[in-house]
């Protein structure tokens, strides 16, 4: 185990990981956006600043992608650190006004209204779904596309033809950008413009998954044909 | 034939050895009379001599030439003296030799620490100790190490690695030898951009000859070194000069920079210790080794050795590549190199660093040239990049033009590298426009601070510099700009007004004729009018007049 | 490119996906675009997502995902071309050839690009048509240099080539007439 401290106070995080984790574990609040404990970190939001003293220099640093090392000192409630952070809501917020997450961390934060001119996007470039669909998945359906300001998330040509609409990508978004519809009859992943027609269960009837999905489960996991031709309540 | 000898401004150059007789702005058709004349007779053609712009004189040899009078040229001057697709031309002049030195005569370690006591620094622009990264990549644990050649040349307006790599390869790949043995890597890359298509022939060519030689490929000069090197060509991403995006691109992923907590000479390529230099710091390594870094040492400042090589452009008479010793002052390089400003005008600043310096004023032009000096007045050495600017140039269109290109070149992972320079350009075009308000100055500043503590790498560290640096020495300019409304430099296009000078105005018909917008009306004999109505202030009419009657207000 | 020359490409760099960038150059060389059944066939035969070549394919200026025209006018924007005027070259080209930068003309004919900087400061602004360098442009410029392209391209190979190399010396003539010693 590793030794530190956070805010002056003596922790331990397993050599290999990062600051973030260790410090949530304990108790520490640090915002976050673009971090998720199920897939690889990639410190694209910038929220999660704090600084870090190691060897006599004291820098900020995302603390998603530092690595835990003996004896640094990380500060997650500085003046600088807090000046940071309410610029890159205030950022975030300027892109995407209508994101209630972002609302409430810009008001946590008393920011009351950016003072950039407001635009209309949903998506803050975090990156989860991509890595959730790629590292989880395995679907690799989206990704991010173009550079600078000019980027974009989304599937390939914008044509989601590998998407299996499994909703993972719903799940994890930060922002909640991504809606997913389902009818008896089909699944829609809306930001994607996909839409799969449902399986029904052989034994109730029930409409349960996307069959592009199962079938392409049954293919990765290399399950016997007719495994997922009944849904999870019927297989018992 | 020979590479670029660097005084651009007067090519195409000839220079006649042994008497060194030098032409400028020599013609096709002025060839046959050089032949017969100077070649043949060894008369002087007095219509190919450079004059003295302050003397008047005319100026009969190479070295005489004020432009190659303060410079010394030990890096690119031999550019002038080679045929770049001729390995024997390289050895004719020593090349090679360094290389035989450090293979028979030094082991790794007297190497390394021969290149730390010469003071050599990264020409890339980080300026990182050459000698202390060959170590800790030798010491690194892991194999295959790799070196790699960064000319990735990226600032606009610097094109010095372009000029070594196309006029003296040899030079950069013994370099390359040399670093390899001394750090005990058998695989190289050079990475340059796509840009350059003459440099990656004449690599190509470089790398083929000494391959032929016996000075790369197995059992390099009969001794148990290996060593080959792979050209690798950029993709048109200022990033990817950045070391860990440039390592990510070889691997064939997007030009994104990775944190570096660990060190790329530790865990870079392929997650193999990698040492990076960039094309110049290559090309010094033989120079040090050949004749010894104590003599190198006494070149140069001491906090930075040796020489730099800038390209020299912009609003200035002698524009090309000049190389100095460190330690000169900007206004030896601008004025006594450079020949001052064209036109009468008057000089405003300096631009040095590319898009992550800044600029220098004309108070500051005294101080000399090294990598600690540049950085603590807001600038930076960078790779070389030297812009003059006079007070044709808007102060506050140059850091919008930078902010531009940043918002464009970064990769857009961090929102504040992203989202930051994109508010920046828009504030910046705003005030451009007229539409600048009180407090739009400050928020520039507090933005600025965000981008360059909150961003990963160097790229979002230093972008904010060209800003930055124009508020702390211009910030007059963007007062006028959002207080008064007006552009003092005549450049922001909404904050200008194209007039005809009547008195001057011969009614030649010019103007209008260039007019795409049909806003000039006039005859012959009578003076032109600009309707402003109809004007898009595009400035064909400037450029078209011969008089110097339309004015800019 | 037919499918099963993009498939030489691949065998020269031996199907190896960490080359995917000197492949993906390779062909946009040659078609001067990289198609989306290329894209998704070279993905294919590498055993790799085709998002990560799409993402390549988008965050490399080398690239286009769109054909381009017959001729590539790039414009520097270089800093030294900058202080000295390019961006009224820029806005000539734009008016003149009805396109934004990273555009095509509707008949195919030209390409516009902004591009950073080649590398040839001192002969700033610089306007490099097919290969063709014109040093010291400025927006009056423009019309003459433009017009040697605009022509039909009937026996293209000799008589477009001697008639541009004919006129870029001109050009350059002239440029050094108006800067010449004083």
């Amino acid at each position: 185990m590793i030794e530190f401290t956070i805010d002056g106070v003596g922790v331990e995080g397993e050599e290999g990981s990062n600051v973030l984790p260790v410090a949530l574990e304990n108790g520490f609040e640090i915002p976050h956006l673009c971090y998720h404990d199920e897939v690889s970190p990639y410190g694209a939001c910038r929220l999660c600043l704090v600084e870090v003293e190691r060897g006599g220099r004291r820098r900020m640093t995302a603390s998603c992608t530092y690595p835990v090392q003996e004896g640094i000192q990380v500060f997650t409630d500085t003046e600088k650190v807090r000046k940071a952070r309410r610029m890159i809501i205030e950022l975030l917020l300027a892109r995407c006004p209508d994101r209630e997450t972002l609302q409430e961390l810009a008001s946590q934060m008393g920011i009351e209204k950016p003072r950039f001119e407001l635009r209309e996007e949903e998506c803050i470039l975090c990156g989860l779904c991509e890595r959730v669909c790629r590292e989880v998945v395995g679907a690799n359906a989206i990704s991010f596309f173009s550079r600078g300001h000019k980027r974009e998330m989304g599937p390939p040509f914008r044509d989601p033809k590998v998407c299996i609409a499994c909703g993972a990508c719903v799940y994890v978004c930060p922002v909640d950008c991504i809606k997913m519809e389902e009818t008896k009859e089909e699944r829609t992943i809306v930001r994607w413009e996909r839409t799969l027609p449902m399986k029904k269960c052989k034994t109730c009837g029930q409409s349960f998954a996307p069959w592009f999905q199962l079938e392409y489960i049954k293919e990765k996991v290399k399950l016997p044909k007719d495994f997922l031709d009944v849904c999870p309540d019927c297989r018992g | 034939m020979t590479g670029c000898h660097g005084f651009c401004e007067r090519g195409p150059l000839l220079v006649i050895n042994p008497q060194k007789l030098f032409y400028q702005k020599v013609q096709v058709e002025d060839v046959p009379e050089v032949l017969s004349e100077t070649i043949e007779k060894g008369n002087v053609i007095d219509r190919l001599l450079y004059v003295n712009p302050v003397t008047g004189e005319k100026i009969v040899h190479e070295d005489e030439v004020p432009f190659y009078k303060l410079q010394e040229r030990i890096i690119f001057g031999k550019n002038g003296s080679i045929d770049p697709t001729s390995i024997e031309d390289y050895i004719a002049i020593g090349g090679y030799k360094a290389l035989v030195k450090a293979l028979f005569n030094m082991s790794p370690e007297e190497i390394i620490e021969s290149v730390k006591r010469s003071g050599l620094r990264g020409r890339g622009g980080g300026g990182f100790p050459t000698g202390l990264k060959w170590e800790s990549c030798r010491k690194a644990p892991g194999e295959p190490r790799y070196v790699i050649c960064n000319a990735d040349e990226g600032d606009p307006g610097a094109y010095m690695d372009r000029s070594l790599l196309e006029g003296n390869p040899h030079s950069v790949l013994e370099g390359m030898l040399i670093g390899a043995y001394a750090i005990g890597s058998n695989q190289g890359h050079v990475f340059v951009r796509k840009e350059y298509p003459l440099a990656v022939q004449n690599l190509r060519i470089a790398l083929q000859q000494a391959e032929e030689y016996g000075l790369l490929g197995e059992g390099i000069l009969g001794t148990g070194f290996d060593f080959s090197v792979r050209i690798n060509r950029g993709g048109g991403a200022f990033v990817c000069g950045e070391s860990s995006a440039l390592m990510a691109s070889l691997e064939g992923q997007p030009g994104e920079p990775r944190p570096k907590h660990i060190h790329t000479v530790i865990s870079g390529l392929h997650d193999k210790p990698t040492n990076l230099n960039n094309v110049e710091t290559w090309a010094n390594v033989p120079v040090i080794i050949d004749k010894g870094d104590q003599w190198y040492a006494q070149l140069g400042t001491e906090g930075s050795k040796g020489t730099k090589i800038f390209s020299l452009v912009g609003k200035v008479n002698n524009t090309g590549l000049v190389e100095v010793p460190m330690g000169i002052t900007l206004r030896e390089i601008v004025y006594d190199i450079g020949g001052g400003i064209p036109g009468g005008k008057k000089f405003k600043a300096v631009q040095t660093g590319g898009p992550s310096g800044g600029c220098i004023p004309e108070s500051l032009l005294d101080i000399p040239v090294d990598f600690d000096r540049l950085t603590e007045v807001g600038s930076m050495m960078g790779s070389g990049g030297m812009i003059v600017m006079d007070e044709g140039n808007c102060m506050v269109d140059v850091a919008k033009y930078f902010i531009n290109f940043l918002r464009d070149e970064s990769c857009g992972k961090c929102t504040s590298c992203r989202e930051g320079t994109q508010r920046m350009y828009e504030i910046l075009n705003d005030i451009t426009e007229g539409k600048g308000k009180r407090g739009d100055v400050e928020l520039l500043e507090e933005l600025g601070w965000v981008v360059a503590e909150a961003s990963l790498c160097a790229l979002g560290g230093t972008a904010p510099n060209p800003v930055l640096s124009t508020i702390q020495y211009f910030r007059d300019e963007y007062e006028a700009h959002i207080e008064e409304k007006q552009c003092p430099a005549g450049v922001c296009k909404a904050l200008i007004q194209y007039t005809i000078d009547s008195e001057l105005c011969t009614a030649c018909g010019r103007c209008r004729k260039a007019c795409p917008s049909d806003a000039i009306s006039g005859a012959k004999k009578v003076p032109h009018k600009i309707d402003q109505e109809k004007c898009v202030k595009c400035g064909m009419c400037v450029e078209s007049c011969k008089f110097d009657a339309v004015k800019v207000q | 490119m037919e499918l099963r020359e993009v498939d030489q490409v691949l065998k020269e760099y031996g199907y190896e996906e960490s080359a995917i960038l000197p492949i993906l150059q390779d062909i946009q060389d040659r078609d001067r675009y990289l198609a989306k059944e290329v894209c998704e066939h070279i993905a294919e035969k590498l055993s790799i997502p085709v998002t990560r070549v799409y993402r390549l394919a988008t965050f490399y200026r080398a690239f286009s995902l769109t054909p381009r025209g017959r001729h590539l006018v790039s414009c520097c924007m270089g800093t030294a071309c900058h202080v000295r005027g390019a961006p009224r070259v820029l806005d000539k080209l734009e008016m003149d050839l009805s396109i934004e930068p990273g555009g095509t003309t509707k008949d195919l004919m030209f390409s516009l690009e902004s591009v950073n900087c080649l590398g040839a400061c001192a002969t700033g602004p610089l306007v490099v048509i097919d290969g063709h360098y014109y040093g010291h442009m400025s927006s009056i410029k423009i019309d003459s240099v433009l017009k040697e392209y605009k022509k039909p391209p009937k026996g293209e190979k000799d008589e477009g080539k001697t008639k541009k190399s004919g006129k870029s010396r001109k050009t350059e003539a002239k440029a050094s007439k108006r800067k010449g010693p004083q």
